[in-house]
């Protein structure tokens, strides 16, 4: 950078900045939104809030249901986390280390399941969900995010995996360890990383899910966040600085694990493309 | 040895084929099945009805538009975060001290959730008190507030803007993997042989990143292709339908008007568009690998 000249360096830093305004700018304005008393939401200038206030904030949660959809959301994705870990490890042991036909084909249909519409098999799930009588519970929401999510899984867990050299596997078995051993002494530890990564990536997209959770939750019992903000409730309009203070809490803390582990996501999205 | 292998492993599979299989795979046949039938779960009804539905769906003009626009978002949108994703992973593919930090910041509009953005657009968009339009006007580029929401030419292009707003970091993160991957011994050489930028660009980068850029195309354009979330939450598939995509109105279908025969069978609809754009894109990549094999 220091052979730049003073013309390409400030360009440079101008692009930078308008990236960065770009991606995070929409952001900044929904935090100033969520400090502005109500009066000022309606007038524009001023742009930064003449009275800061922590009413919207205070609102959410007193006036709504927040803090149980919060809950729900949090158990929801913790659950979803668990299990596919759990199922996808399992199953990645298997498809990294172990010799049996169909890797691929396996591989194949997890990858085409991840790219399908979810729309289109959500009548089928509604109507086995309301079979098992399972509607508006946590369980439902769990069940089709395990679903949705264990292709990521597979592909990110196998693709660690793989990169841990299968001779451990086969010395394991000399010294007389079963396969179940060397699977949770040797295999699991040595892949942490790629466990943080898929954990991560599954919270997130658990989180984060809108249209399973529209159609299988109707009341606070078991909404999560997505679709409580969809939903915001007004009377005659949108009460738009309750709603900004809402999607600041709701962003701030992703935004929070993305900076501390973006590296493990970068990992994990790139894990199956670019390598091939 | 190899038997034991393949039994122990059809045994740790089994959890995760049995959920994929009873819970993704299963439902696709279902789902046929339904869109055979005329079928109100509400009144218990459901009755055969063969390929009516089908004969229904080819009339139904809110199908082809919905079809239309599902298109148009798609094509423009992902065309759109292509050139942008390239020229950013360009503009980033070099050591500064803040790179981390810049790519997480990438990282930000593409993983928070798309209703909460859905919901921030739809207050930038505002026409009385939105920052996007009081910025357009103090900067003169417009003279009167734009109706970014309720007009119906300039609904879909709002929608397809937060798209690309949300998705245009993804395809760049993924972009710059693909260009590290490129040695720098090639660009030295380049500059040394006299040439241009542009000439780079095209010779160099563009041809080595071709198999990662349509490896993104097929993965941004299915992914645009079923869009729901941030269209349906920023303006419902109003105004006039205009906005209105194959996942909204399969949706309404099946949950507003609670018709599930018909509904499934725009279901099975949209999975046909699907398979055709992968198998386009997958001819695309066959081609791709093939004469990388063969060099």
């Amino acid at each position: 950078m220091m052979r730049w000249s003073p013309f390409k360096k400030s360009s440079f830093l101008f692009l930078l900045f308008a990236t960065v305004i770009f991606c995070v700018g929409p952001i900044v304005w929904q935090i100033v939104t969520s400090l502005k008393p109500d009066a000022e939401l309606t007038l524009l200038p001023p742009i930064l809030p003449e009275k800061p206030t922590l009413d919207h904030y205070v609102t959410v949660f007193r006036e709504q249901p927040f803090s149980k959809i919060i809950v729900n959301s949090l158990v929801v994705a913790s659950i979803t986390t668990l299990l596919c870990l759990m199922i996808g490890s399992l199953a990645s042991f298997a498809l990294a280390w172990l010799d049996f036909k169909g890797k691929g084909v396996i591989l194949g249909i997890a990858l085409a399941i991840s790219m399908f519409p979810p729309v289109a098999i959500v009548s089928p799930l509604y109507l086995i969900i309301q079979a098992l009588d399972l509607r508006d519970t946590w369980w439902a929401l769990v069940m089709t995010h395990t679903t949705f999510q264990l292709p990521l899984t597979l592909w990110i867990l196998t693709s660690f995996f793989q990169e841990i050299p299968g001779e451990i596997y086969k010395a394991a078995q000399i010294d007389g360890c079963t396969p179940f051993q060397a699977f949770y002494k040797i295999l699991l530890p040595l892949s942490a990383p790629g466990l943080s990564t898929a954990a991560i990536l599954v919270f997130i997209f658990s989180w984060n899910e809108f249209l399973f959770a529209l159609t299988f939750t109707t009341t606070e019992a078991s909404r999560t966040i997505p679709v409580g903000i969809a939903l915001f409730p007004g009377v005659h309009e949108v009460p738009y600085g309750d709603m900004a203070a809402a999607s600041v809490i709701v962003i701030l803390p992703v935004i929070l694990v993305t900076l501390i582990f973006q590296r493990r996501i970068v990992e994990g999205l790139t894990a199956g493309a670019v390598k091939g | 040895m190899k038997s034991t292998d393949a039994r122990l492993s059809y045994l740790l599979l089994a959890p995760a084929l049995f959920i994929l299989g009873s819970m993704a795979l299963f439902p696709i046949l279902v789902v046929i099945w339904l869109s055979l039938q005329r079928r109100l779960p509400i009144f218990n009804i459901a009755t055969f009805v063969g390929v009516e539905n089908y004969h229904f769906l080819v009339l139904d003009a809110r199908f082809w538009n919905s079809l239309v626009n599902t298109l148009y978002f798609t094509t423009v949108s992902v065309v759109l975060e292509l050139i942008l994703g390239l020229a950013i992973a360009i503009l980033l593919n070099r050591p500064f001290v803040a790179r981390g930090w810049m790519r997480a910041t990438l990282l930000i509009p593409w993983i928070i959730p798309t209703v909460v953005s859905a919901r921030m657009w739809e207050w930038l968009y505002n026409v009385e008190f939105g920052i996007l339009n009081y910025l357009l006007i103090i900067m003169g580029l417009s003279k009167e507030p734009l109706n970014w929401l309720g007009s119906p030419s300039w609904a879909i292009h709002a929608a397809i803007f937060m798209e690309v707003w949300k998705t245009t970091p993804f395809a760049a993160i993924l972009f710059m993997a693909g260009l590290q991957t490129i040695p720098t011994e090639l660009y030295h050489a380049a500059r040394v042989d006299g040439a241009t930028s542009w000439v780079v660009f095209r010779r160099i980068t563009l041809p080595l990143l071709r198999p990662v850029i349509l490896l993104v195309l097929l993965f941004r354009t299915l992914d645009a292709f079923r869009v729901f979330d941030a269209v349906y939450v920023l303006t419902g598939g109003g105004p006039a339908n205009t906005t209105e995509t194959l996942s909204i109105y399969t949706y309404k279908t099946l949950f507003q008007t609670l018709q599930f025969g018909y509904g499934s069978t725009l279901a099975v609809a949209m999975f046909g568009c699907v398979i055709l754009i992968s198998l386009v894109y997958l001819k695309l990549l066959g081609r791709e690998y093939w004469r990388e094999l063969a060099r």
